[in-house]
């Protein structure tokens, strides 16, 4: 039998009470904790915040880039190319986002790997920042598919049969017609997956990927101020929210000019 | 006749669906089906059969009682909004607000991590009736997944009430109604058929957010299968199989509320 | 066509990865993400430090490998290892015979022995029976968990799994648990806290079970890198050689945390 628990030579500062170790209830407590310097933890925080955002403007954009093809494949696809991109925004929509990406965040880099490797290329690493990317904007695909087909749809058959008779080529009319009057349509549903992509950074928090939730959740460990902490971050996801939202407003003002206010369409 | 009317107005349906690629597509789906069943290791079913049964009964659990809860508590908030007077509306939209602005993740674990640390140092809560129940894990999951469906369903039951045709408010109040019938009878019953459409969709929404309560020790489906990649080692055997078993449950809310919505007259308002 | 088909997957997939690539040369250590004081923890400035850290840097710039400390969930370490996430695993993880059927482990660099800590107002020991219809809390996938429920699962009221020692740690002190099995350095870091301080006290020792407990910590490499855990061995050797091990371990520790050689102590 050992003889008594060994102790660790590290000594932990004395004199603090149990509602200040749980707590850090005084103010100065909260404000050293919160400082953006070390020993404060706030730096830590707005680097994850910065990490968060990150993830979150590539999975959107990633997102619309799949969500423009798919939503073209879904309209104008063959039978195979609709069939399987019915999978894929079923089985996306059906299954919780953090399973779909802890299989896409093993599965997706081995897979990548493996057709390399089969195919006589060098391995290739990938970073953290592009995988979660990657598998947000994998999931963020399917749902921006759906909006972007939904306003495809709403887009006034005459303006593209009017486009057809001025002989416009399939990519001219992609262009000129189909993407910029489809954007006041789609402009709602893509603003609404943004909000949602910067929520679900967090998520990635669960696969050990450093962005605010997780920046978050190290610093409470340490600390032990989990409620402090979880509610600052909750703040800086709100501030987030609140910051989108004012700027979607402008967007979609921005993409309505010109067009008859929604006021007088009632 | 009309027996055989169906069947064969069923199987002209059949054969529109089963054009010759979709043939190909299911064999594919199908091969690939009996490729996982048979190339991966699917030995520690056997094992975990029991738990993860308890893990799905615990999932639907969950998200019957957050539901249910959630669309209770998104009424007063939808109605506060709608037609409340500022000191009402003001908290019910900075709720909303602050609910729909937020991970749910940060707020299960504000809740469970930061608010339940808070409670042990007060003896009366120790000592009290309720301490049981606090220092278990799932009146937390339930409580942040309630919240965060009644938020979310409160903004839907705010455009519901809104959107009540003023002139049946006017009507039932010209029958002489009181305001509490004028409600009860005519308002609520409305609004929630015209919030019921976007019900379907919550649900699932909800079903897709229970697995965070495995992140504060609520063992339901998704933290079995959790446990079973850590025991075993095996990383996407239980991972297909949970992604399958969500399908299914979705699957099945949706047929399940697309048949009680057929039921419900859609000529209203 | 086909030729032409491979080429594009390939010039796809490169482009997916491309902006994850990183230099393939370093080796990369994997934490967990999760805080384990006082072996591997981040401070406020994002640094990682700790006494695992301090060790594995020396066995690295004994070997001349080129080392970057890479964070990864806890809960896919080992799946995080075998796809090539990480090339060697650093955090405290016994080495077992479970485990060796996955992977590779480098000789051992410390064991200690597993203690039971528990409210300071509650008397009990560690032995199965003062453990009646009690609830314990061990860290997910650790030999704790195992041990636990080969010998305390018949008689506790239930054994809790927690993805982090530090979640055990919080949930004890927030009276949520009866009691917490762990490694005894870690939960003495924890005694010494100031929220430690406050609420729980040791309980005892657990009695010795080799067959679960293992013979204590060693580095995880994959079965494949033979090469790479060699170099580790001869650096642990190395290091333990040329007094660098005690020199680091003095920092942290009062006794010598590398554990009697063959036999336990316990």
């Amino acid at each position: 039998m050992p003889p008594a628990l060994p102790s660790a030579a590290r000594a932990s500062n004395p004199g603090a009470t149990l509602i200040d170790a749980l707590l850090s209830a005084s103010a100065a407590g909260i404000i050293e904790l919160l400082s953006p310097y070390p020993p404060g933890w706030g730096g830590t925080l707005l680097l994850g915040l910065l990490h968060s955002i990150e993830i979150a403007v590539g999975a959107t954009v990633l997102g619309l880039l799949i969500g423009t093809g798919g939503a073209f494949g879904k309209l104008y696809g063959g039978p195979v190319v609709r069939d399987l991109l019915a999978v894929y925004t079923t089985v996306v929509r059906a299954v919780p986002e953090l399973v779909l990406i802890l299989l896409l965040y093993y599965a997706g880099t081995d897979l990548i790997n493996q057709a390399l490797t089969a195919m006589g290329y060098q391995r290739v690493d990938i970073s953290g920042l592009a995988a979660g990317i990657a598998v947000l904007g994998f999931v963020q695909g399917a749902y921006s598919t759906e909006v972007i087909r939904g306003a495809i749809l709403a887009i006034p058959q005459g303006q593209i049969e009017a486009a057809r008779a001025y002989g416009m080529s399939p990519g001219l009319m992609l262009r000129r017609i189909t993407l910029p009057a489809m954007l006041p349509f789609a402009i709602p549903g893509l603003a609404n997956l943004w909000l949602i992509a910067t929520k679900d950074t967090a998520l990635l928090a669960v696969v050990g990927f450093y962005e605010l939730a997780l920046a978050t959740r190290q610093a409470a460990g340490v600390t032990k101020a989990y409620f402090t902490f979880f509610f600052a971050a909750g703040v800086l996801y709100l501030i987030l929210s609140l910051v989108s939202n004012l700027l979607i407003g402008r967007v979609e003002a921005w993409s309505r000019r010109g067009m008859p206010s929604l006021k007088d369409a009632r | 006749m009309a027996g055989e009317a169906t069947l064969i107005n069923a199987a002209a349906r059949t054969s529109l669906w089963l054009q010759p690629h979709r043939i190909m597509l299911i064999l594919v789906a199908v091969a690939l089906v009996l490729g996982a069943a048979f190339f991966m290791r699917w030995d520690w079913l056997p094992q975990y059969y029991e738990m993860g049964l308890l893990g799905i009964w615990r999932s639907l659990w969950i998200l019957a009682v957050t539901c249910f809860l959630g669309f209770l508590l998104a009424v007063p908030l939808g109605l506060a909004q709608a037609a409340g007077p500022f000191w009402f509306a003001a908290p019910a939209k900075t709720f909303c607000t602050v609910i729909r602005g937020t991970p749910l993740l940060i707020q299960l674990w504000l809740l469970y991590y930061g608010l339940g640390s808070l409670f042990p140092q007060y003896p009366w809560i120790r000592e009290s009736w309720m301490w049981p129940y606090l220092r278990q894990a799932w009146p937390y999951g339930v409580l942040a997944l309630t919240l965060s469906f009644a938020g979310y369903e409160g903004e839907v039951m705010r455009g519901a009430f809104a959107g009540v045709p003023k002139g049946q408010l006017e009507a039932a109040r010209a029958f002489g109604m009181s305001r509490w019938k004028i409600f009860r009878r005519i308002w609520l019953p409305q609004a929630i058929y015209r919030a019921l459409p976007t019900l379907t969709g919550e649900t699932v929404l909800q079903l897709k957010s229970t697995p965070l309560v495995a992140t504060i020790s609520v063992i339901d489906i998704f933290a079995v299968s959790s446990k079973v990649r850590q025991d075993t080692y095996l990383t996407y055997e239980p991972l297909l199989l949970l992604a399958l078993i969500y399908m299914t449950i979705t699957g099945i809310l949706v047929f399940a509320f697309s048949k009680i919505e057929a039921r419900i007259p859609n000529k209203i308002g | 066509m086909k030729t032409v088909l491979k080429t594009f997957a390939a010039a796809l997939l490169l482009g997916a990865a491309a902006m994850g690539v990183a230099k393939a040369d370093p080796v990369k250590i994997g934490v967990a993400a999760e805080p384990y004081p006082p072996f591997t923890s981040p401070d406020a400035s994002g640094k990682w430090v700790g006494w695992e850290i301090e060790f594995i840097d020396a066995v690295c710039a004994e070997e001349k490998l080129d080392c970057v400390i890479t964070p990864v969930a806890w809960d896919g370490i080992i799946p995080a290892l075998t796809t090539k996430k990480i090339d060697v695993i650093a955090s405290s993880m016994s080495i077992t015979a479970e485990r060796e059927k996955t992977i590779d482990f480098s000789d051992k660099y410390y064991n200690t022995p597993t203690a039971i800590i528990g409210p300071k107002d509650q008397k009990f020991g560690a032995t199965p029976d003062d453990l009646k219809g009690k609830v314990l809390g061990v860290q997910v996938s650790t030999t704790h968990s195992a041990y636990a429920k080969k010998h305390f699962g018949p008689t506790a009221a239930e054994i809790k799994e927690y993805q982090t020692q530090d979640e055990a740690n919080n949930d004890l002190a927030a009276g949520r648990l009866d009691a917490v099995q762990a490694d005894s350095i870690a939960l003495d870091a924890f005694l010494k806290s100031d929220q430690g301080k406050a609420c729980c006290d040791l309980k005892g020792m657990v009695a010795p079970d080799d067959e679960v407990l293992g013979p204590g910590v060693g580095a995880g490499v994959r079965k494949e890198d033979t090469e790479l855990k060699e170099k580790i061995n001869a650096g642990i050797k190395a290091i333990r050689a040329n007094g660098k091990y005690d020199e680091i371990s003095k920092k942290y520790f009062d006794f010598d945390i590398y554990g009697g050689g063959g036999a336990q102590s316990n």
